[in-house]
C-alpha cells in the first residue's frame, strides 16, 4: 500500500527544499505532499511540521487555520517532524516579537541569543548560521549518523528545554541549546535537515522509515 | 568554537544557463548548473551562491527553471543575487527553491527595500552585497555597474547601516581585488566584520587556497566565497576545505 507523507503548508515561506529532500529519500511507494487540508494531514501516515520567518505570525496562522488542533491529534497516532521554527512553534512560549504563547509540546521556553553573544573572548555573530556539531542522544532518528555530524542552522532564538530526557541532540553556540527534541511520536529539530547534505537526507529517512512511539 | 567556516563556490549564469568558463576536468558541457551545483555539492560546498546576470526579463524566467531543478537535487543552501529589484523578484526566487535572495544595488537606491524583504521575508533569507574599493587609507566606499559607478557612500557604515535595516548577512566584494588573484582586501573585510554582528561573505580575488585562510583569520569572515579556482579544476571544494583545517580553522569535512 502507498504511504503519505504530509509536509504542513501554513502559509509561511517556501516549502520547496523540504518537499524536494523528502521526496528525493522516500520510497517508490511514498508520496510527499505540501498540503492545508486538515483532512490529508490526518490521513497522512508520517506529517512534517516546517517553518520560517517571526513566531509571532508563525503561530498566528498555526492558530487561525487550526493546525494546532490536527498537531495535537496526530502527535498521538503518527510520526511527526518538526523544523526549525516548526520546533520552536512546539514549545510554550517564544521570546520572540516580545512573547508568544506556543503550542506547549514540550515544557521549556524559545530564547533569544543575544547581542552579547561571547565564547572564548570573541563575539559571536548572531543569527547562528552555518554548520555546526550536534551531539546525539540516543533515538532511531540518528541511526546511521555519526555522532557529532554538522547540520546547517540559521537561528537567532533557541530552545531551552525544561524536561532533560525530551532532548534528543545538544548544540552549543555561545550557550547550550536542544539542537533537538524526542519524545512518543513526536521529533523536532532546530538544524534544516533538508537543507543539510547526507547527514540531512539520512534524518529524513530514519523519519519516513520510522513508525514512532520511541 | 564549533561552528564551521563556511565555502561558497560562486557561479555565474546567464538566461539558466553557468557561464564565465567554468571547465571541471572530465565535464564536457560545462554550462549545465545542475551539473556543476551537484559536482560542487559533492565535493562538500557548504552552500552555493550564483549570480544572476540575465538582462531580459523573458531570459529571468529560465534562471527561475534552473534553480527549481537545482534545488530538487542538491541539498544545502542556495543563495540567488543579481536583478533583485523588488519583493516579487524574491518571492520567485524563493518560490523556486532559492534559500537566499542578494540584494545589491536595489539596496543603495532604495535601503528601505531591504528593511521591507528583511520584515516580509525574514533576515535569514536577505544577503546584502556590498561592492567596494578602497578610495583612500582605511577608507572603502560602495561602487555600483560593476565597479564602475562610484556612490561616495562609505562601506563601513553602509554596511552598520544594512545590519540594521534587516539584513541577515553581508556578502562584501573587493571590486579592486574581483579577478586579480592577489587574495581578499583584508581590510576592509576586518573593518567591517568587526563592525557588524551579522555574518560576512569574502569574496574577489582568491587565487590560492592560503587566500581562503587569510580571510578567515586576518579578515574576520565567517564565510569565504570564491569562483574561478574552483571553476578550472585547480582546487577541489574539498582540498580548499582540508587546507583551511589545517590551518587550524574549524571546517566541516
Amino acid at each position: 500500500m502507498s504511504k503519505l507523507c504530509a509536509v504542513i503548508d501554513y502559509g509561511m515561506g517556501n516549502l520547496h527544499s523540504a518537499h524536494g529532500a523528502l521526496q528525493a529519500v522516500a520510497g517508490a511507494d511514498t508520496r510527499v505532499l505540501v498540503t492545508s487540508d486538515p483532512e490529508v494531514i490526518r490521513s497522512a501516515d508520517h506529517v512534517v511540521l516546517p517553518g520560517v520567518g517571526a513566531i509571532r505570525d508563525c503561530m498566528a496562522e498555526i492558530r487561525r487555520q487550526g493546525i494546532d488542533q490536527v498537531v495535537a491529534e496526530v502527535r498521538k497516532t503518527k510520526p511527526l517532524l518538526g523544523i526549525c521554527v516548526g520546533l520552536q512553534a512546539m514549545m510554550d512560549s517564544s521570546e520572540e516579537n516580545g512573547g508568544v504563547d506556543c503550542m506547549g509540546l514540550f515544557p521549556g521556553k524559545v530564547r533569544f541569543f543575544g547581542n552579547d553573544l561571547v565564547e572564548d573572548g570573541t563575539k559571536l555573530k548572531v543569527p547562528h548560521m552555518g554548520w555546526n556539531k550536534v551531539q546525539q542522544v540516543e533515538h532511531p532518528l540518528w541511526a546511521g549518523i555519526a555522532d557529532n555530524s554538522r547540520f546547517y542552522f540559521v537561528h537567532s532564538y533557541y530552545v531551552e528545554a525544561v524536561n532533560p530526557s525530551q532532548v534528543k541532540g545538544r548544540g552549543h553556540y555561545g550557550v547550550d541549546f536542544a539542537a533537538a527534541m524526542g519524545e512518543g511520536n513526536v521529533f523536532a529539530v532546530q538544524f534544516h535537515p533538508e537543507k543539510s547534505h547526507n547527514a540531512g537526507l539520512a534524518l529524513l529517512k530514519n523519519f519516513l522509515n520510522w513508525d514512532g512511539q520511541a | 568554537m564549533a561552528l564551521a567556516k563556511r565555502i561558497i563556490p560562486c557561479l555565474d549564469v546567464d538566461k539558466g544557463r553557468v557561464v564565465k568558463g567554468v571547465n571541471f576536468v572530465g565535464i564536457r558541457d560545462a554550462g549545465d548548473p545542475v551539473e556543476i551545483a551537484k559536482r560542487y555539492n559533492d565535493q562538500g560546498a557548504d552552500e552555493i551562491t550564483f549570480l544572476d546576470i540575465t538582462a531580459s526579463h523573458e531570459g529571468r524566467d529560465t534562471t527561475v527553471h534552473m534553480v527549481e531543478a537545482i534545488a530538487e537535487q542538491v541539498f544545502i543552501p542556495l543563495t540567488v543575487g543579481g536583478g533583485i529589484r523588488e519583493l516579487a523578484d524574491i518571492r520567485r526566487m524563493l518560490n523556486a527553491g532559492a534559500d537566499k535572495v542578494s540584494i545589491n544595488s536595489a539596496a543603495v537606491y532604495n535601503p528601505e527595500f531591504v528593511r521591507e524583504a528583511s520584515q516580509k521575508f525574514g533576515a535569514q533569507c536577505i544577503v546584502v552585497a556590498i561592492d567596494a574599493k578602497q578610495v583612500a587609507e582605511g577608507r572603502w566606499e560602495i561602487f555600483t555597474h560593476g565597479g564602475r559607478k562610484p556612490t561616495g557612500i562609505n562601506a563601513v557604515e553602509w554596511a552598520v547601516k544594512m545590519a540594521e535595516y534587516g539584513a541577515g548577512e553581508i556578502l562584501l566584494t573587493s571590486m579592486d581585488r574581483d579577478g586579480v588573484k592577489s587574495g581578499f582586501d583584508l581590510g576592509v573585510t576586518r573593518a567591517i566584520s568587526d563592525a557588524v554582528n551579522i555574518p560576512v561573505i569574502a569574496s574577489g580575488g582568491v587565487g590560492n587556497l592560503d587566500h581562503l585562510v587569510d580571510g578567515v583569520k586576518l579578515g574576520g569572515a565567517d564565510a569565504v566565497l570564491a569562483a574561478s579556482i574552483f571553476h578550472f579544476g585547480e582546487y577541489t571544494v574539498q582540498q580548499a576545505k582540508e587546507h583551511m583545517a589545517a590551518a587550524g580553522i574549524e571546517m566541516r569535512l
